[in-house]
Protein backbone atom coordinates (compact mmCIF):
# COMPACT_ATOMS: atom_id res chain seq x y z
CA UNK A 1 0.00 0.00 0.00
CA UNK A 2 1.49 3.31 -1.40
CA UNK A 3 0.94 6.28 1.42
CA UNK A 4 1.34 10.03 0.52
CA UNK A 5 2.04 13.00 2.05
CA UNK A 6 0.07 15.41 4.13
CA UNK A 7 0.43 18.37 1.40
CA UNK A 8 2.37 19.71 -1.28
CA UNK A 9 4.06 23.01 -2.54
CA UNK A 10 4.96 24.92 -5.34
CA UNK A 11 8.88 25.07 -6.29
CA UNK A 12 9.14 26.57 -8.83
CA UNK A 13 7.49 28.83 -11.64
CA UNK A 14 8.31 29.21 -15.22
CA UNK A 15 6.41 30.74 -18.82
CA UNK A 16 6.96 31.70 -22.31
CA UNK A 17 5.46 34.35 -24.52
CA UNK A 18 5.81 34.37 -28.11
CA UNK A 19 7.77 37.18 -29.53
CA UNK A 20 5.07 38.62 -32.28
CA UNK A 21 3.11 41.53 -30.75
CA UNK A 22 -0.19 42.54 -31.55
CA UNK A 23 -0.64 45.96 -30.71
CA UNK A 24 -4.66 47.34 -30.31
CA UNK A 25 -3.11 49.96 -33.40
CA UNK A 26 -2.43 46.53 -35.54
CA UNK A 27 -5.57 45.78 -34.57
CA UNK A 28 -7.62 48.82 -36.27
CA UNK A 29 -6.15 48.03 -39.26
CA UNK A 30 -8.13 44.26 -39.53
CA UNK A 31 -11.25 45.01 -37.86
CA UNK A 32 -13.53 48.33 -37.01
CA UNK A 33 -11.79 48.89 -34.01
CA UNK A 34 -9.32 51.58 -32.22
CA UNK A 35 -7.17 51.41 -28.94
CA UNK A 36 -9.90 53.78 -27.04
CA UNK A 37 -13.00 50.88 -27.47
CA UNK A 38 -10.35 48.28 -26.53
CA UNK A 39 -8.87 49.59 -23.65
CA UNK A 40 -12.23 51.12 -22.16
CA UNK A 41 -14.15 47.63 -22.65
CA UNK A 42 -11.58 45.06 -21.74
CA UNK A 43 -8.32 46.89 -20.28
CA UNK A 44 -6.19 45.04 -23.34
CA UNK A 45 -3.47 47.11 -24.98
CA UNK A 46 -1.80 44.39 -26.46
CA UNK A 47 -1.28 40.65 -26.60
CA UNK A 48 1.56 37.65 -28.17
CA UNK A 49 0.88 36.04 -31.01
CA UNK A 50 2.45 32.31 -31.66
CA UNK A 51 3.51 32.75 -35.27
CA UNK A 52 6.26 29.60 -35.63
CA UNK A 53 5.51 27.97 -32.00
CA UNK A 54 3.37 25.76 -31.19
CA UNK A 55 1.21 24.71 -28.13
CA UNK A 56 3.81 22.05 -27.00
CA UNK A 57 6.45 24.55 -27.85
CA UNK A 58 5.25 27.13 -25.61
CA UNK A 59 4.23 24.29 -23.11
CA UNK A 60 7.67 22.91 -23.11
CA UNK A 61 9.85 26.48 -22.57
CA UNK A 62 7.50 27.64 -19.58
CA UNK A 63 8.38 24.05 -17.95
CA UNK A 64 11.98 23.99 -18.84
CA UNK A 65 11.72 26.90 -17.07
CA UNK A 66 9.99 26.23 -13.79
CA UNK A 67 12.02 23.09 -14.06
CA UNK A 68 15.07 24.80 -13.40
CA UNK A 69 13.75 27.36 -10.98
CA UNK A 70 12.82 24.05 -8.72
CA UNK A 71 16.06 22.87 -8.73
CA UNK A 72 14.79 19.55 -9.97
CA UNK A 73 15.88 17.64 -13.37
CA UNK A 74 13.30 15.90 -15.80
CA UNK A 75 14.41 12.20 -13.89
CA UNK A 76 12.31 13.49 -10.33
CA UNK A 77 9.07 14.23 -12.27
CA UNK A 78 6.61 11.32 -12.35
CA UNK A 79 3.27 13.11 -13.54
CA UNK A 80 2.56 15.70 -16.38
CA UNK A 81 -0.26 17.66 -16.79
CA UNK A 82 -1.46 20.03 -18.93
CA UNK A 83 -4.49 22.54 -18.63
CA UNK A 84 -4.97 23.78 -22.80
CA UNK A 85 -8.29 23.58 -24.77
CA UNK A 86 -6.44 24.96 -27.95
CA UNK A 87 -4.27 21.37 -28.83
CA UNK A 88 -4.98 20.75 -32.34
CA UNK A 89 -3.70 17.29 -32.76
CA UNK A 90 -5.79 14.78 -31.03
CA UNK A 91 -3.14 12.49 -29.91
CA UNK A 92 -0.53 12.56 -28.30
CA UNK A 93 -1.70 14.83 -25.92
CA UNK A 94 0.30 17.74 -24.84
CA UNK A 95 1.96 16.56 -21.86
CA UNK A 96 3.28 13.09 -23.22
CA UNK A 97 5.26 15.56 -26.18
CA UNK A 98 6.76 17.76 -23.35
CA UNK A 99 7.24 14.76 -20.92
CA UNK A 100 9.02 13.51 -23.92
CA UNK A 101 10.75 16.90 -24.77
CA UNK A 102 12.00 17.50 -21.20
CA UNK A 103 13.58 13.37 -20.95
CA UNK A 104 10.83 12.95 -18.41
CA UNK A 105 11.34 9.22 -18.30
CA UNK A 106 7.84 7.52 -17.45
CA UNK A 107 5.46 9.84 -15.81
CA UNK A 108 1.84 9.59 -15.43
CA UNK A 109 0.96 12.37 -18.41
CA UNK A 110 -2.39 13.68 -19.18
CA UNK A 111 -3.78 16.74 -20.52
CA UNK A 112 -6.75 18.42 -18.56
CA UNK A 113 -9.47 20.72 -20.62
CA UNK A 114 -11.59 23.10 -18.53
CA UNK A 115 -11.03 25.93 -20.69
CA UNK A 116 -9.66 29.52 -19.27
CA UNK A 117 -10.52 27.32 -15.72
CA UNK A 118 -7.87 24.80 -16.44
CA UNK A 119 -4.50 25.56 -14.74
CA UNK A 120 -6.31 25.61 -11.73
CA UNK A 121 -7.75 22.08 -11.78
CA UNK A 122 -4.66 20.61 -13.28
CA UNK A 123 -2.94 21.83 -9.75
CA UNK A 124 -5.84 20.18 -8.06
CA UNK A 125 -5.18 17.06 -10.13
CA UNK A 126 -1.67 16.98 -9.35
CA UNK A 127 -1.68 18.12 -6.16
CA UNK A 128 -4.09 15.12 -4.98
CA UNK A 129 -2.08 12.44 -7.68
CA UNK A 130 0.88 13.33 -4.52
CA UNK A 131 -1.45 13.65 -1.62
CA UNK A 132 -2.37 9.93 -2.35
CA UNK A 133 0.71 8.45 -3.23
CA UNK A 134 0.50 8.03 -6.42
CA UNK A 135 3.31 10.15 -7.94
CA UNK A 136 5.67 12.43 -5.79
CA UNK A 137 7.02 15.39 -7.96
CA UNK A 138 5.01 17.34 -10.75
CA UNK A 139 5.26 19.68 -13.76
CA UNK A 140 1.80 21.64 -14.44
CA UNK A 141 1.47 23.72 -17.43
CA UNK A 142 -1.29 26.15 -19.21
CA UNK A 143 -0.88 26.69 -22.19
CA UNK A 144 -3.37 28.21 -24.82
CA UNK A 145 -2.70 28.81 -28.63
CA UNK A 146 -6.17 30.73 -29.31
CA UNK A 147 -4.61 32.46 -32.25
CA UNK A 148 -5.79 29.35 -34.21
CA UNK A 149 -9.17 29.46 -33.01
CA UNK A 150 -9.72 33.26 -33.20
CA UNK A 151 -12.22 34.85 -36.30
CA UNK A 152 -10.14 38.08 -37.22
CA UNK A 153 -12.69 39.45 -39.02
CA UNK A 154 -14.99 39.37 -35.87
CA UNK A 155 -14.32 43.00 -33.73
CA UNK A 156 -15.98 41.75 -30.88
CA UNK A 157 -13.65 38.62 -29.83
CA UNK A 158 -10.49 39.26 -32.09
CA UNK A 159 -9.03 41.83 -29.72
CA UNK A 160 -9.70 39.73 -26.54
CA UNK A 161 -6.88 36.93 -27.04
CA UNK A 162 -3.54 36.45 -26.74
CA UNK A 163 -0.67 32.65 -26.82
CA UNK A 164 1.23 31.82 -24.38
CA UNK A 165 2.29 29.29 -21.45
CA UNK A 166 2.76 29.26 -17.61
CA UNK A 167 3.89 26.36 -15.43
CA UNK A 168 4.98 25.25 -11.65
CA UNK A 169 7.14 22.45 -10.06
CA UNK A 170 4.55 20.50 -7.63
CA UNK A 171 6.73 18.45 -4.96
CA UNK A 172 5.75 16.90 -1.75
CA UNK A 173 5.79 18.86 1.93
CA UNK A 174 8.19 17.19 4.43
CA UNK A 175 6.66 15.43 7.79
CA UNK A 176 5.18 18.20 10.07
CA UNK A 177 5.16 21.22 7.28
CA UNK A 178 2.71 22.57 6.23
CA UNK A 179 0.53 22.16 2.70
CA UNK A 180 1.96 25.03 0.61
CA UNK A 181 -1.23 24.32 -1.79
CA UNK A 182 -4.82 24.82 -0.20
CA UNK A 183 -7.78 22.82 -0.68
CA UNK A 184 -9.57 23.42 -4.59
CA UNK A 185 -12.32 24.78 -4.85
CA UNK A 186 -14.06 23.54 -7.85
CA UNK A 187 -17.19 23.31 -9.72
CA UNK A 188 -19.31 24.54 -13.04
CA UNK A 189 -22.70 25.73 -14.48
CA UNK A 190 -23.73 23.43 -16.66
CA UNK A 191 -27.22 25.30 -17.93
CA UNK A 192 -24.38 27.91 -19.21
CA UNK A 193 -22.31 25.19 -21.00
CA UNK A 194 -22.78 26.93 -24.06
CA UNK A 195 -21.98 30.21 -23.03
CA UNK A 196 -18.38 29.63 -24.25
CA UNK A 197 -17.54 27.95 -27.65
CA UNK A 198 -15.29 25.89 -29.86
CA UNK A 199 -17.83 24.03 -31.59
CA UNK A 200 -17.56 21.90 -34.78
CA UNK A 201 -19.84 23.77 -36.78
CA UNK A 202 -17.32 27.02 -36.48
CA UNK A 203 -14.14 25.85 -34.87
CA UNK A 204 -13.66 29.81 -33.80
CA UNK A 205 -14.27 30.95 -29.92
CA UNK A 206 -17.27 32.27 -29.16
CA UNK A 207 -19.30 33.82 -26.28
CA UNK A 208 -22.33 34.97 -24.63
CA UNK A 209 -20.58 38.31 -23.16
CA UNK A 210 -22.99 40.10 -21.21
CA UNK A 211 -24.32 36.38 -19.85
CA UNK A 212 -20.83 35.42 -18.66
CA UNK A 213 -19.44 38.89 -17.65
CA UNK A 214 -22.65 38.94 -15.30
CA UNK A 215 -22.13 35.71 -13.93
CA UNK A 216 -18.63 36.51 -13.35
CA UNK A 217 -18.68 39.70 -11.88
CA UNK A 218 -22.04 38.58 -9.90
CA UNK A 219 -20.82 34.93 -8.28
CA UNK A 220 -17.11 34.29 -8.45
CA UNK A 221 -16.09 37.00 -5.42
CA UNK A 222 -17.54 34.54 -3.03
CA UNK A 223 -16.32 31.64 -4.27
CA UNK A 224 -12.80 33.32 -4.03
CA UNK A 225 -13.30 34.31 -0.66
CA UNK A 226 -14.36 30.46 -0.21
CA UNK A 227 -11.03 29.40 -1.49
CA UNK A 228 -8.92 32.03 1.06
CA UNK A 229 -11.38 30.22 3.81
CA UNK A 230 -10.85 26.38 2.63
CA UNK A 231 -7.17 26.94 3.25
CA UNK A 232 -7.78 28.88 6.74
CA UNK A 233 -6.35 32.12 5.36
CA UNK A 234 -7.99 35.53 6.00
CA UNK A 235 -8.72 37.55 3.15
CA UNK A 236 -6.89 40.63 4.23
CA UNK A 237 -3.77 38.44 4.56
CA UNK A 238 -3.34 37.43 1.04
CA UNK A 239 -0.73 38.33 -0.22
CA UNK A 240 -1.71 38.48 -3.86
CA UNK A 241 -4.80 37.40 -5.96
CA UNK A 242 -4.01 35.97 -9.74
CA UNK A 243 -7.84 35.89 -11.30
CA UNK A 244 -7.83 34.24 -15.20
CA UNK A 245 -7.05 36.91 -17.09
CA UNK A 246 -10.25 37.49 -18.88
CA UNK A 247 -11.37 41.35 -19.30
CA UNK A 248 -9.84 43.94 -16.71
CA UNK A 249 -13.08 45.39 -16.17
CA UNK A 250 -14.12 41.41 -14.16
CA UNK A 251 -10.93 41.51 -12.48
CA UNK A 252 -11.29 44.84 -11.37
CA UNK A 253 -15.15 43.81 -10.34
CA UNK A 254 -14.45 40.61 -8.29
CA UNK A 255 -11.60 42.12 -6.55
CA UNK A 256 -13.69 45.07 -5.14
CA UNK A 257 -16.29 42.59 -3.87
CA UNK A 258 -13.37 39.58 -2.65
CA UNK A 259 -12.17 43.06 -0.45
CA UNK A 260 -8.61 41.49 -0.55
CA UNK A 261 -7.23 45.03 0.06
CA UNK A 262 -3.94 44.28 1.02
CA UNK A 263 -3.21 42.40 -1.99
CA UNK A 264 -1.40 42.55 -5.52
CA UNK A 265 -3.93 41.86 -7.90
CA UNK A 266 -2.71 40.30 -11.34
CA UNK A 267 -3.63 42.73 -14.17
CA UNK A 268 -0.75 41.19 -17.19
CA UNK A 269 -4.20 40.83 -19.21
CA UNK A 270 -3.22 44.52 -19.94
CA UNK A 271 0.39 43.24 -22.12
CA UNK A 272 -0.70 39.59 -22.82
CA UNK A 273 -4.54 39.68 -23.23
CA UNK A 274 -6.88 36.62 -22.36
CA UNK A 275 -4.43 33.62 -22.82
CA UNK A 276 -7.12 31.35 -21.38
CA UNK A 277 -5.83 28.24 -19.15
CA UNK A 278 -2.25 29.97 -19.16
CA UNK A 279 -3.36 33.42 -18.39
CA UNK A 280 -3.05 32.48 -14.40
CA UNK A 281 0.56 30.83 -14.27
CA UNK A 282 1.51 33.01 -16.76
CA UNK A 283 0.59 35.89 -14.79
CA UNK A 284 1.70 34.37 -11.53
CA UNK A 285 5.54 33.58 -13.17
CA UNK A 286 5.80 37.17 -14.00
CA UNK A 287 4.77 38.50 -10.86
CA UNK A 288 7.02 36.24 -9.05
CA UNK A 289 10.05 36.56 -11.16
CA UNK A 290 9.75 40.37 -10.51
CA UNK A 291 9.59 40.00 -6.99
CA UNK A 292 6.15 41.37 -6.43
CA UNK A 293 5.05 38.49 -3.64
CA UNK A 294 7.60 37.97 -0.44
CA UNK A 295 8.23 34.31 -0.39
CA UNK A 296 6.18 32.56 2.00
CA UNK A 297 3.08 34.71 1.10
CA UNK A 298 0.01 33.54 0.37
CA UNK A 299 -1.56 33.46 -3.42
CA UNK A 300 -5.03 32.94 -4.23
CA UNK A 301 -5.53 31.27 -7.40
CA UNK A 302 -8.91 32.02 -9.24
CA UNK A 303 -9.58 30.80 -12.61
CA UNK A 304 -12.69 30.41 -14.61
CA UNK A 305 -14.34 30.24 -18.08
CA UNK A 306 -15.90 27.84 -20.62
CA UNK A 307 -18.02 25.39 -19.25
CA UNK A 308 -19.05 27.38 -17.45
CA UNK A 309 -16.10 26.14 -15.02
CA UNK A 310 -14.12 27.44 -11.50
CA UNK A 311 -11.63 26.21 -9.83
CA UNK A 312 -9.06 27.98 -7.53
CA UNK A 313 -6.74 27.45 -4.80
CA UNK A 314 -4.32 29.62 -2.27
CA UNK A 315 -0.66 28.45 -2.84
CA UNK A 316 2.33 29.96 -0.86
CA UNK A 317 4.67 32.07 -3.08
CA UNK A 318 7.79 29.76 -3.18
CA UNK B 1 -43.10 53.41 -6.00
CA UNK B 2 -43.68 55.51 -9.07
CA UNK B 3 -42.30 55.73 -12.60
CA UNK B 4 -40.85 59.06 -11.70
CA UNK B 5 -39.24 57.74 -8.06
CA UNK B 6 -37.75 54.49 -10.57
CA UNK B 7 -36.32 56.90 -12.90
CA UNK B 8 -34.56 58.68 -10.16
CA UNK B 9 -33.25 55.26 -9.03
CA UNK B 10 -31.86 54.55 -12.00
CA UNK B 11 -30.36 57.87 -13.09
CA UNK B 12 -28.13 57.53 -9.41
CA UNK B 13 -27.35 53.59 -10.88
CA UNK B 14 -26.41 55.15 -13.89
CA UNK B 15 -24.30 58.07 -12.93
CA UNK B 16 -22.46 55.61 -9.93
CA UNK B 17 -21.59 52.66 -12.90
CA UNK B 18 -21.19 54.58 -16.03
CA UNK B 19 -20.21 58.35 -14.97
CA UNK B 20 -23.88 59.51 -16.51
CA UNK B 21 -24.92 62.86 -15.71
CA UNK B 22 -28.20 62.67 -13.81
CA UNK B 23 -29.99 65.29 -15.25
CA UNK B 24 -29.23 62.97 -18.73
CA UNK B 25 -31.02 60.29 -17.67
CA UNK B 26 -34.42 61.36 -19.08
CA UNK B 27 -37.12 58.01 -19.94
CA UNK B 28 -36.54 59.17 -24.00
CA UNK B 29 -32.71 58.74 -23.82
CA UNK B 30 -31.24 55.62 -25.23
CA UNK B 31 -28.52 53.92 -23.04
CA UNK B 32 -25.82 53.25 -25.91
CA UNK B 33 -27.07 55.93 -28.68
CA UNK B 34 -27.73 59.06 -26.41
CA UNK B 35 -26.11 58.47 -22.41
CA UNK B 36 -22.76 56.25 -24.07
CA UNK B 37 -23.66 52.82 -21.67
CA UNK B 38 -21.38 50.36 -22.99
CA UNK B 39 -22.88 46.49 -23.20
CA UNK B 40 -20.58 45.75 -20.44
CA UNK B 41 -21.76 48.65 -18.22
CA UNK B 42 -25.60 48.01 -19.16
CA UNK B 43 -24.60 44.78 -17.42
CA UNK B 44 -23.68 46.51 -14.16
CA UNK B 45 -26.41 48.68 -14.34
CA UNK B 46 -28.60 45.68 -14.80
CA UNK B 47 -27.39 44.41 -12.01
CA UNK B 48 -27.22 47.25 -9.66
CA UNK B 49 -31.05 47.96 -10.44
CA UNK B 50 -32.08 44.07 -9.59
CA UNK B 51 -30.48 44.96 -6.14
CA UNK B 52 -32.12 48.36 -5.50
CA UNK B 53 -35.41 47.72 -6.94
CA UNK B 54 -35.56 43.41 -5.96
CA UNK B 55 -36.59 42.89 -9.25
CA UNK B 56 -34.95 40.04 -11.71
CA UNK B 57 -33.92 41.11 -15.12
CA UNK B 58 -33.34 38.36 -16.82
CA UNK B 59 -30.40 38.24 -20.30
CA UNK B 60 -32.99 37.71 -22.32
CA UNK B 61 -34.35 40.82 -21.28
CA UNK B 62 -31.82 43.33 -21.28
CA UNK B 63 -31.12 43.15 -25.14
CA UNK B 64 -34.83 44.66 -25.11
CA UNK B 65 -34.15 47.53 -23.01
CA UNK B 66 -33.07 50.00 -25.49
CA UNK B 67 -33.99 53.37 -23.21
CA UNK B 68 -34.39 54.92 -20.09
CA UNK B 69 -37.94 54.56 -19.94
CA UNK B 70 -37.76 50.88 -21.43
CA UNK B 71 -36.37 50.23 -17.89
CA UNK B 72 -38.59 52.17 -15.82
CA UNK B 73 -42.02 50.29 -17.54
CA UNK B 74 -39.92 46.76 -16.95
CA UNK B 75 -39.24 47.52 -13.10
CA UNK B 76 -42.82 49.00 -12.85
CA UNK B 77 -44.33 45.94 -14.43
CA UNK B 78 -41.47 43.48 -12.46
CA UNK B 79 -42.59 45.15 -9.23
CA UNK B 80 -46.24 45.52 -9.85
Amino acid sequence: MTTGVNGTKVIGFGHYQPSKVLTNEDLAKMVDTNDEWIVSRVGIKERRIAEHESVADMATAAAEMALSKSGLTAEDIDIVVVATCSAIDRVPNVASTVAARLGVASPAAMDVNTACSGFSHAVAVADHAIRAGSATKAVVVGVEKLSDFTDWTDRSTAVLFGDGAGAVVLTGVEDGEEPGVGPVVWGSVPEMSTAVRITAEDPHIKQDGQSVFRWATTTLAPLARKTAEAADVKIEDVGAVVFHQANLRIIEGIAKRLGADNAVIAKDIVGSGNTSAASVPLALSKMIEAGEVPSGAPILLFAFGGGLTYAGQIIRCP
Amino acid sequence: MTREEIREGLAEILEEVAGVNPEEALEEKSFTDDLDVDSLSMVEVVVAAEERFEVKIPDDEVQNLKTVGDAVSFIETARA
